[in-house]
């Protein structure tokens, strides 16, 4: 079967490039980046060229990176790192799990939270995020692009705010790295927290820039790796995969490919909301990065809708799965105010670089034709019909 | 293969159901399993009484790993679906309210006609399914002259869940398969290690798959408190068939038809829960003798082997899962109700279970104890 993948907001493929970049260091240069001898060198060599590529995509200095295993660790490491017993935090209902439940961790060990709500486009009012401000308030953690709907928040304005109440602020910044350029200066963030996999390298590494003069206190205890803030052993090939993966955005950057990628977004919106009546796009009043889509169809289970696409040969996503792979609602869209029968509506298409035109139109022919198939058999959906 | 279908597997990770997937796969059918994410096992772990670790019961992860191992092994494709929602709303809430005014439910047969056999059949129909089959031993089965589809009981008369599925209706049988109808346990679990089934001594799950223990109370208790609502206060007066009061109780909930542990009062002969009155909260009690009825009504009928009843039929009923079909006869009564009267009076007819009708091996269809 023909398969078309379009859920690139949950992991992307390892480009081919990244993947001849890794691949030496898995056998011929397997050394240990801590060990002083040659073996050892050849990896530290390969460990800091790939730092200095993150942190050039970021726009900081190399040592102001710090490797971890992806995105949740990143995550973890700025908020149980940057606050103690005591704190306050500011964020948002709708961030990621990997922060969200960070967060009610750090409830549990004597953290206070303000989980901040968003707007229907999915937006933080910044008056929010100052109007929570306490003073034992220690750090503001709003992500850059939402995973779901891919609206991109105002970092910049909560970059001020924090850096007026002299409050720290982390943005996880999985979803946008790679999609739109990010300069942690312009951000004005102290901490800012990547994932490998999201961004055409592999599953197991990430990266946390961590501004110089901040301590953060690590969440492991062992070796002196990576300045003491992350003990152990590094992961080379995934860093140095990350690292050719950072060259590769930044190289996509320059070429224009963003603006590929969203014409082909764009391409599958409308050619969808052409074919299909009572469908919308969630989030579609805000700014958005440009590989994200997140899609209602009125009258219908997105459950069901996954199912069917899959089945032929088309991969796409709802909201989060559960630890059995059953669909939960999604807070993200719950947190926008939409009605539980859309947000249950909702799926997400999310494109990455290998995804072509053809690509596109082959989804533009299965999704009207299984909304039609949905809705014919949905009970709720023919009484609706015969009554009106 | 003349005829392959694509076939929805309700795969619950158990011997039955895993086996149906490897059966229809091994048959050329184009199979696709399906679990039903039910009820979230960890939701009242905290609470009093819960065990903390749920293991090898429905909906567990355990039991997805394995339905997924399963469908792994046969190659096919494989989905966990969601509707916690909705048994929460059809299954548990009235499970709970059933107990609370005095009756004993059974979630079994709200969750097949809720879930089951409709929300899942449902889903099926929607990702491209003709059908839906599952591991419950039962038959199905198209009469011509009748012109009607058929609930038969199984060859397996030992497993025989006929009881549970009375409240199928002609669409939703039309569109189910029970392909073990005709084997036996032991067969079943020969043809799971035929195929390679990790799980083939894998033991039948009993109790009733959200309620741990199988201790009712307990979870009654953790589920109101998980909601926030107020236990209603159901303590009333034990009293007599004469209406002697002669002790009081904690609440309706505690008790059953034909209990006899638990009254907390000592008398010279046994003394058995007799009838249960939710309107004044009264547990009455008394000897054995007063367990016997020879007559029960019934509502909320299906009919599945007929479609009216005209006449009086004869018939043997059943009124409990573990109970031998007897013979009576079924006439309509009032309102939408239904009268059985049998041949010889019935031990402990249970308000909220189900009477169940057959003629030899056809179910001729069930209502709801009143």
């Amino acid at each position: 079967m023909l398969r078309i993948y379009l859920d690139n907001n949950a992991t992307t493929p390892v480009l081919p490039e990244v993947f001849e970049a890794m691949r030496p260091y898995f056998g011929e240069h397997f050394g240990n980046a801590s060990s002083i001898h040659h073996h050892g060198q050849e990896t530290r060599a390969a460990v800091e060229w790939a730092r200095d590529l993150v942190a050039q995509l970021l726009g900081c200095r190399a040592p102001e990176i710090v490797f971890t295993s992806g995105g949740t660790e990143g995550d973890n490491l700025a908020i149980a790192g940057l606050t103690s017993t005591g704190d306050h935090i500011i964020t948002s209902s709708i961030e990621h799990h990997a922060v969200l439940h960070a967060c009610k961790r750090s409830e549990e060990t004597g953290c206070e939270v303000t989980y901040v709500p968003v707007d229907g486009r999915g937006l933080l009012d910044p008056d929010d995020v100052r109007r929570a401000l306490r003073p034992n308030t220690k750090l503001i953690s709003i992500m850059m692009a939402n995973n779901e709907t891919g609206v991109l928040q105002p970092v910049e304005e909560m970059g001020k705010i924090a850096a007026e109440a002299d409050v720290c602020f982390h943005t996880d910044a999985v979803q946008a790295a790679s999609k739109v350029p990010i300069d942690v200066k312009r951000i004005g963030c102290d901490a800012l927290s990547i994932s490998g996999h999201k961004m055409h390298a592999p599953q197991g590494v990430g990266a946390l820039y961590v501004r110089k003069g901040i301590r953060v206190q690590p969440l492991f205890y062992g070796g002196r790796h990576e300045r003491s803030r992350r003990a152990g052993t590094e992961n080379v090939p995934g860093i140095v995969a990350l690292g050719r993966a950072a060259e590769l955005a930044m190289q996509a950057f320059e070429r224009g490919d963003d603006k590929k990628i969203s014409a082909l977004r764009d391409r599958l919106e409308r050619g969808i909301l052409a074919q299909v009546e009572e469908a919308g796009v969630n989030g579609d009043a805000a700014p958005r990065v440009p590989n994200t889509s997140s899609l209602y169809f009125e009258h219908i289970e997105g459950e069901s809708m996954v199912i069917a696409l899959d089945l032929k040969g088309l991969a796409v996503s709802t909201g989060a799965a559960c630890s059995s792979g059953a669909i939960e609602p999604s807070h993200v869209l719950t947190a926008m105010g939409l009605r539980a029968g859309r947000t249950r509506a909702s799926l997400r298409f999310s494109l990455g670089k290998q995804n072509t035109t053809e690509d596109i139109d082959m989804a533009l022919a299965l999704v009207p034709e299984t909304v039609a198939r949905l809705r014919e058999l949905s009970p709720v959906y023919r009484t609706q019909a015969v009554s009106s | 293969m003349h005829n392959p279908k694509t076939i929805a597997v309700a795969m619950s990770g158990g011997v039955d159901s895993s086996t149906v997937a490897a059966m229809l796969r091994a048959e050329g059918h184009n199979v696709i399993g399906l679990t039903m994410q039910l009820w979230n096992q960890r939701r009242l772990a905290e609470h009093e009484g819960m065990p903390e670790q749920v293991t090898g019961r429905c909906c567990s992860l355990d039991d997805v790993y394995d339905a997924r191992r399963v469908a792994e092994h046969i190659g096919i494709p494989y989905y966990v679906v969601n509707h916690e929602e909705r048994f929460e709303r059809d299954v548990v809430r009235p499970f709970v309210a059933e107990y609370l005014s005095g009756r004993t439910p059974i979630p079994c047969s709200l969750c097949n006609n809720h879930l089951k056999f409709d929300q899942l059949l449902v889903v099926a129909q929607q990702i491209g399914a003709d059908c839906v089959a599952t591991g419950h031993y039962a038959r199905v089965e198209y009469d011509d002259s009748r012109g009607r589809w058929l609930l038969k009981r199984p060859a397996d008369r030992s497993k025989d869940q006929t009881y549970f599925l009375f409240g199928l209706t002609q669409e939703q049988l039309s569109r189910t398969l029970f392909p073990l109808g005709g084997m036996t346990k032991p067969e079943v679990r020969e043809l799971a290690r035929k195929q390679g089934l990790a799980l083939a001594e894998k033991p039948d799950s009993q109790e009733i798959c959200f309620v741990p223990g199988g201790d009712y109370k307990r979870f009654i208790d953790a589920y109101l408190a998980e909601t926030g609502e107020a236990l209603p206060d159901t303590a009333g007066e034990l009293v007599t068939a004469n209406g002697d009061v002669i002790g009081e109780h904690k609440g309706i909930h505690n008790f059953t038809v034909g209990q006899r542990k638990g009254l907390g009062v000592a008398t010279g002969s046994p003394l058995y829960v007799i009838q249960i009155n939710g309107a004044d909260k009264q547990v009455v009690v008394g000897g054995a003798e007063h367990l016997y009825s020879r007559t029960l009504r019934a509502r909320r009928v299906n009919l599945i082997s007929v479609d009216e009843l005209d006449a009086p039929m004869r018939v043997s009923v059943k009124i409990r899962h573990r109970h031998e079909p007897a013979p009576a006869v079924l006439e309509k009564s009032a309102g939408d109700q239904i009268l059985v009267t049998f041949d010889q009076p019935q031990r402990a007819i249970t308000p909220g279970q189900a009477a169940v009708f057959y003629q030899a091996d056809v179910v001729v269809g069930g209502a709801w104890i009143t």
